[in-house]
């Protein structure tokens, strides 16, 4: 078996760079998911600063070789600080026609093109669209092409094994990611671990990883093809304890670290949907923390599922995309009426109606804040990155229980599947959660409010003396029986608008990233948080007076927003939707916002958002 | 019939209710003369023997007129949306397996808006009684034909006749293998207080059907066989271990020939010993299925318990999972859990 020796390396140059993005594409069956996702723990491991983007398509397995069965992941790693996985890669991996074809207009003028030739025969050629052989053709005279007969060599390598050359050949993706680990001089120490326990049981599909793993590595070490490879240094990261998260895995921490201290179990009620599944296989797992998951026959039964352990003094959660939440519309005013916590976890892709399942938009921002009948305000909040991911789904029930109210986690697919290195913190330092189960008889009734925040008191079935009845009826103040006084419904509707903008009191105000004055002033949420800061950043360097906000509160708006939007002559706000945010701001605080808008399920580019600020400047 | 000794929500100690004990302050606010009153006199009578602490009762309720059932019981209740109460009653018990968890709902709110969610809560035998007030009607929405409406019904939504051939409720609880199953009449109040007590004792999903009388939209709907005159020829009260006899002299009885019933008189050549013997806890729900089938005027209109098996619980095994983990993974550990995987340090 070939072994990698460090000490006897080919004596190949070294060049020290600063930041590389790679993208591995091949079929949907190739494992370039698994490919990219290993690259990226191994740089994470190995100190880099990293951002991912997987894309893949919604078919499991679109045809072969075809152009709609292309499946991508996207890594950038760095020396420095970086919030986004790269405006372009500075390699592609190739592995077949179809992913050369659809994924060569994103890699940089000149970058590396590392490419599968083997599959580049005339049947996938012609599945790809090409009527040439691009290899031969001077096509990619631009790029420094080193084209590898990738599936050969990885057959050889593992000929011994007796392997069947079906499964021999699906090695092939780890042979790709030694080379590329060789290429940027990363150790092959977590992968073999990975593989080890993967593989566990199957010890000789264990030794074909393993073999082809380093067999990559090997080639790519001895080849001519490749003179030089680089190293990228350690990022200047915060000191503290890291790991590679990405956003559905920090969600999922992140609710239950609110049960672990608020001390009530956490009921996840869920019916499966892209890019949000993640999250229930991820809390199905850790029933020990007393979590009960619910695979509900529908998104109606598991938002009422999750209300029902709401009313019984769980933590509900239920979780999904924008066609869920279109569905649990009505119960989400269930809850808005009965005021009970819940949070309601949307991971956003691209839509209306299925729209894609696989992509990312911000789209649904709107449907959070109005999309139920009556007035029916419910809190809103949404992460900047994968590994804030956590502090926003924590922040989500300490809202929801504080208020009583049900709260909006917006996610998205970007940051839902994107992963970053995340500074773990410390279990004790999380902020409080109270929860006061209200167990006193005397003097109770079901809508007391709380002076500060108007939530009305959680006293919960089991105990005596507090049986009462709830539902869905309009609440008469204070003794929560139904009513239809027209002077009561207005008191109420105003009351329940109240308290939702009380929440305001109880959260952070907005920093401004830059000079608190100045020209332009970029506002974002949720996943282009990235983006924007880093053009942002740009601009500032370039000497612009140009400032940036983030708003991880949408409802209510942090209570300084006004005012920091007054000390700006233009405000931008870049969103992947046609201007949500941007409407609530003109019509909140009559500012006169320019959006920059992109919808095509992928996020912003820093140079889209660097573009649009020249533009404005 | 069933008990296998199981009391959701039972106390330790003593626990001594009065049906006026789970009376609200509520004006009840039914049509003088429906049915529902009979069928709530009937539960609030039932609760006090089941020696369960009044705060462990939840009551949990949909959209029609039984819905609005839990603002006059005094226990917890919630009056949710339309058709989702057995998903609502689903989280709750779920949570709280010790909590006693009733599900009240109607014809449509059961079986048209909300039939997904009833068919999944009996399939997983939750543990909650199920009660399903029958009028074939959409009554708070002022008469238009339900689900269980006879085909060619005429009310305000079908002019010209109902196209909608009806569904047999039992049927579908059957079909989703509910483990207790069981019909009574609003007007034969001691019947309806016996299959509701045997109900909430058993360990499952209990589906109860009540044929409940809508006097303002359908009124009379069972008033063919529900007739005081007519009642014992027109219906049979199925009774566990003994034969289907039926009929006011006690002269007709229920055979099974071949793949079909039959109905038979006594005498002659046909004894007792050739009727069918009800079993509830026969393993099978297949002569269940025939018997909720059976209908007037072929038949006897079958009433009383059909189904009573154990079987384990919805929430009792996802609790017994929860514990599971616990004994295998030990009690979850925030601060290793955060730390889990390939960590790293930054100096």
């Amino acid at each position: 078996m070939p072994v990698v020796d460090t000490e006897k390396r080919t004596d190949k140059e070294f060049v020290e760079i600063e930041n590389v993005t790679i993208r591995f594409a091949g079929d949907s069956g190739d494992g370039m998911q698994l490919t990219g996702t290993q690259f990226t723990n191994t740089s994470a491991i190995l100190g880099n600063d990293i951002s991912t983007l997987p894309d893949f398509p919604a078919e499991i397995r679109a045809p072969a070789g075809s152009l709609p069965g292309v499946s991508g992941f996207q890594v950038n790693f760095s020396s420095r600080d970086i919030r986004t996985p790269g405006d372009e890669p500075n390699v592609l991996v190739a592995m077949n026609p179809a992913a050369l074809k659809v994924n060569l207009p994103d890699l940089e003028m000149g970058g590396i093109l590392i490419i599968n030739s083997d599959s580049f025969a005339d049947l996938n050629l012609k599945k790809a669209g090409y009527e040439r052989n691009p290899l031969e053709d001077g096509s990619l005279s631009a790029y420094r092409v080193i084209s590898i007969p990738l599936t050969e060599l990885n057959l050889n390598a593992l000929k011994e094994l007796g392997l069947g050359k079906k499964e021999a050949d699906r090695c092939k993706n780890f042979f790709a990611l030694g080379m590329m680990y060789w290429l940027y001089d990363r150790p092959l120490e977590p992968t073999l671990k990975w593989i080890q326990s993967k593989f566990q049981k199957n010890p000789l599909i264990l030794e074909a990883n393993i073999r082809a793993l380093r067999a990559g590595y090997n080639y790519a070490d001895t080849t001519e093809l490749f003179t030089t490879h680089y190293r990228v240094r350690k990022a200047n990261l915060a000191p503290g304890k890291y790991r590679n998260i990405t956003g559905n895995e920090a969600t999922a921490l992140g609710f239950i670290a609110a049960s672990q201290i608020a001390k009530r179990p956490l009921f996840y009620a869920s019916y499966p949907i892209t890019p949000a599944s993640d999250i229930l296989h991820e809390l199905s797992r850790h029933k020990n923390f007393g979590i009960k998951t619910f695979q509900a026959e529908d998104e109606i039964a598991a938002i009422t599922a999750a209300i029902g352990a709401s009313f019984a003094g769980h933590l509900g959660l239920t979780g999904t995309s924008g066609p869920g939440v279109a569905l649990k519309s009505e119960a989400i005013g269930l809850a808005v009426m009965t005021e009970l916590p819940v949070v309601i976890a949307n991971i956003q892709r691209g839509g209306p109606s299925t729209g894609l399942p696989t992509k990312t938009e911000q789209a649904d921002l709107l449907q959070a804040m109005f999309g139920r009948n009556g007035e029916c305000p419910a809190a809103i909040v949404a992460p900047a990155t994968p590994a804030d991911c956590f502090n926003m789904a924590f922040e989500a029930f300490r809202i929801a229980t504080m208020f009583m109210t049900p709260v909006f986690y917006l996610s998205d697919g970007y940051l839902g599947n994107g992963s970053e290195p995340w500074k773990i913190p410390k279990s004790g330092e999380l902020p409080r959660i109270e929860i006061n189960f209200r167990t006193d008889p005397d003097g109770f009734h079901p809508y007391l409010r709380d002076e500060a925040t108007l939530a009305r008191p959680w006293a919960i079935p089991g105990t005596p003396g507090l049986e009462h009845r709830i539902g869905g009826l309009e609440k008469q103040h204070i003794s929560g029986n139904v009513s239809y006084h027209p002077e009561n419904h207005e008191f109420m509707v105003r009351l329940r608008a109240e308290k939702i903008a009380r929440i305001a009191n109880f959260i952070p105000e907005v920093e401004v990233f830059g000079k608190p004055e100045g020209k332009i002033l970029v506002v974002s949420w949720g996943g282009t948080y990235g983006a924007v800061t880093s053009a942002v950043e740009i601009m500032q360097r370039r000497g612009k007076s140009v400032s940036s906000i983030h708003l991880r509160y949408l409802n209510p708006l942090p209570r300084n927003l006004g005012e920091v939007l007054s000390k700006f002559e233009k405000i931008l706000v870049p969103e992947l939707n046609l201007g949500q945010l941007q409407l609530l701001l003109r019509a909140r605080y009559l500012v006169d916002a320019i959006g920059l808008n992109k919808v095509k399920g992928l996020p912003f580019k820093i140079s889209e958002v660097v573009a649009k600020l020249e533009e404005l400047v | 019939m069933s008990d296998n000794g199981h009391t959701k929500g039972k106390a330790a100690g003593l626990v001594d209710l009065k049906r006026q004990d789970f009376v609200t302050d509520q004006e009840v606010r039914w049509c003088p003369g429906c049915g529902d009153y009979s069928i709530l006199a009937q539960t609030q009578k039932t609760l006090p023997d089941l020696k369960i602490p009044r705060e462990n009762f939840v009551f949990v309720s949909g959209i029609g007129c039984s819905s609005r059932f839990p603002y006059y019981v005094n226990t917890y209740g919630f009056h949710s949306i339309h058709g989702r109460a057995p998903a609502v009653a689903t989280g709750v018990k779920a949570a709280r397996p010790e909590l006693s968890v009733w599900v009240i709902t109607g014809d449509g709110d059961a079986l048209s808006i909300g039939g997904n969610h009833f068919m999944h809560a009996v399939r997983r035998n939750l543990d909650v009684n199920i009660v399903l007030f029958n009028n074939r009607i959409y009554g708070l929405t002022k008469g238009q034909y339900s689900p269980t409406s006879e085909f060619g019904k005429k009310t305000k939504s079908t002019p010209q006749g109902s196209i909608d051939y009806p569904i047999n409720p039992l049927c579908i609880a059957l079909a989703n293998e509910a483990t207790f199953v069981a019909r009574s009449i609003d007007v034969d109040v001691k019947h309806l207080n016996a299959v509701l007590t045997q109900a909430a004792h058993h360990k499952g999903v209990s589906f109860v059907e009540v044929f409940q009388n809508c006097n303002i939209f359908n009124d009379g709907a069972f008033k063919h066989f529900t007739e005081r005159e007519h009642r014992e020829d027109r219906t049979i009260n199925l009774e566990h271990g003994k034969p289907m006899i039926f009929g006011k002299d006690r002269n007709k009885g229920i055979r099974l020939n071949g793949l079909k019933l039959e109905v038979v008189t006594l005498g002659g050549s046909i004894t007792e010993a050739d009727l069918l013997v009800h079993d509830v806890h026969a393993s099978e729900p297949n002569l269940a299925y025939m018997l909720a089938r059976m209908d007037y005027p072929e038949f006897p209109v079958p009433v009383g318990v059909f189904r009573a098996v154990a079987k384990p619980t919805y929430d009792e095994l996802m609790e017994a999972q929860v514990q599971d983990s616990i004994s295998r993974m030990g009690p979850g550990n925030l601060e290793k859990l955060l730390n889990s995987g390939d960590t790293w340090v930054v100096e």
